[in-house]
């Protein structure tokens, strides 16, 4: 049997029995799924559904808010993140994470893509002058950037934000990429480009998006999690989902009618 | 109605500019009218000379001298300290008793009268601790009196920072103080800067709180261990004791000309830096 294809290829996030709650609110319901390497997996769901808070367990943004209660296991190439032995800045370095909002901060574009790479330590000017080139690059910013580095950042147009936002989580050379409505600021062509992106960066990088948009699931993703009311209704293939979901509130949720 | 709706709007840009033209009017007016009896008196000799005869003839060097040494120590004191609790506050509890605690304290700080803190700094650093009329317990007065207006603008200004900042530094794998130094500060500073201006500008004008702990001697300071008096000690008593009026205004020009220069270079320093910076 040693010549069998594996069916799945390796997880690499894995969620199993997670449990969340706001204080006596439960916002996620035993939640159990896999995030496979060099997939994009999309998360979907109407607002509320605990899609945005799923995504910001998986690097454990979640950690600071007051009255939380996580439960459960998430491993990251099958050890546990939330272990005690787990160290967070490390954790964040390998998940890295984009805003909904292209929040550049007030510096310069060099010091936006240089920032990760400056907090781990590194200080050698030309190193980090090859990490911003080819961060920018690999987001498809260099050209239109190259000549104005230590221009403010603020000074781009939101969807070359959200593109620097990206450059700089890269520059950290992360494994995962967690992306919380990356687009739902930007006009319809900067959104088409992070959707290129996406489908660009998933040869490196595991890719997972949280979306209300559902044309965009179904476009750029390889799998897809439908979530409702904390619940993991249904996850599979993204063409399935969209044309033969086995749920009926999936359904009626892709046609619209929930 | 129609009608009436227009002449309140009529009513309210006049009642709204008049407020507005008067607070400028009354601070032109005092500015102008120091300057008018103080700048008669000014020459190169009035700031580069000792004062003689008590004050009333010579200049007032030595005074100049002590009201810098005394803001800049007392700055030097305040300003970490304060933008230090702020960083607590802010940063590193969650709000809850010890916040409150330490708010209250601050707040309550910054009600207190200037001569309670130049008592206080009279019995405690003067003669508690033996350091007598000297800059450095006139600089720790100071600093007591200024520090509740630093923590409060200084944690106004860090509460002002976006949380996104906070957010991406630590996605990005920062730990909470690269966040604090490498993106709360720098968006913070221009409103920090503003505290502490608040804070030099009471201890270069504050008398009560510095007679007491700095001293009055005309004599040249030659470390932070002698005393010194200020010019805004020099022109109380040159007009109280009624040594000399126009050594007095001439004074008080030079009091008022240093507070709007600092305040002239600090609001550029503050527009160069967010220039640079967005």
């Amino acid at each position: 049997m040693a010549t069998r294809q594996p069916i799945e290829p390796q997880p690499k996030v894995e969620v199993k029995g997670l449990n969340l709650y706001y204080g006596q609110h439960q916002a996620l319901k035993d939640v159990g799924l896999a995030f496979y390497a060099n997939q994009v997996t999309a998360i979907i769901g109407p607002s509320g559904c605990g899609k945005s808070t799923l995504l910001r367990c998986l690097n454990r943004m979640n950690d600071g808010i007051a009255g939380i209660r996580i439960e459960g296991k998430i491993a990251l190439d099958g050890s546990d993140i939330y272990g005690r032995r787990q160290d967070l800045i490390q954790l964040r370095k390998a998940v890295g994470m984009v805003f909904q909002r292209p929040n550049v901060f007030p510096l310069s574009i060099f010091d936006n893509v240089a920032y990760g790479p400056r907090v781990h330590g590194l200080k050698n000017h030309a190193r980090l002058a090859e990490i911003v080139e080819r961060s920018l690059a690999s987001v498809g910013l260099w050209g239109e950037a190259r000549d104005r580095l230590n221009a403010p950042a603020l000074g781009l147009s939101l969807g070359n934000r959200q593109l620097l936002c990206l450059a700089r989580l890269v520059a950290v050379e992360p494994e995962v990429i967690l992306l919380d409505e990356p687009a739902s600021a930007l006009d319809p062509i900067s959104t088409l480009r992070i959707e290129e992106l996406m489908r660009e960066l998933q040869k490196e990088y595991t890719i997972i998006i949280v979306t209300h948009n559902m044309q965009q699931a179904a476009r750029a993703s390889d799998r897809t999690a439908f979530m409702l009311a904390g619940e993991l209704v249904e996850y599979g293939e993204t063409r399935q989902i969209f044309t033969n979901p086995r749920d009926s509130r999936t359904e009626r949720y892709v046609t619209g009618k929930l | 109605m129609n009608n009436r709706a227009v002449v309140a709007h009529k009513v309210a840009i006049g009642v709204l500019w008049a407020s507005a033209a008067l607070t400028l009017g009354i601070l032109i007016f005092i500015i102008a009218y120091i300057l008018v009896h103080g700048l008669p008196v000014l020459s190169w000799s009035f700031v580069t000379r000792s004062p003689t005869e008590m004050g009333r003839s010579g200049g007032i060097l030595p005074t100049i001298i002590g009201t810098f040494a005394l803001t800049v120590l007392a700055l030097g004191i305040a300003t970490p300290l304060g933008v230090g609790t702020a960083i607590y506050l802010t940063e590193y509890t969650r709000p809850g008793p010890l916040t409150r605690v330490v708010r209250f304290g601050a707040e309550s700080l910054a009600g207190v009268p200037s001569i309670i803190f130049g008592l206080f700094g009279f019995m405690f650093f003067v003669i508690y601790l033996g350091l007598g009329w000297s800059v450095l317990s006139g600089a720790l007065t100071l600093a007591a009196m200024i520090l509740p207006t630093i923590i409060r603008t200084s944690e106004e200004a860090i509460r002002a920072v976006p949380d996104s900042y906070r957010e991406i530094s630590f996605a990005l794998g920062g730990t909470r103080w690269q966040t604090v130094t490498r993106a709360i500060l720098p968006s913070a500073l221009p409103g920090i800067l503003t505290g502490v201006m608040l804070g030099m500008g009471r201890c270069i004008g504050e008398t009560a709180a510095v007679i007491f702990t700095a001293g009055a001697t005309l004599r040249l300071p030659t470390s932070i261990f002698d005393p010194v008096r200020t010019m805004a000690v020099h022109f109380y008593i040159l007009a109280r004791e009624g040594i000399s009026m126009p050594n007095a205004y001439g004074t008080a020009a030079i009091l008022v000309i240093s507070i709007l220069a600092v305040n002239f270079v600090a609001y550029w320093l503050m527009q160069r830096f967010i220039a640079r910076h967005s």
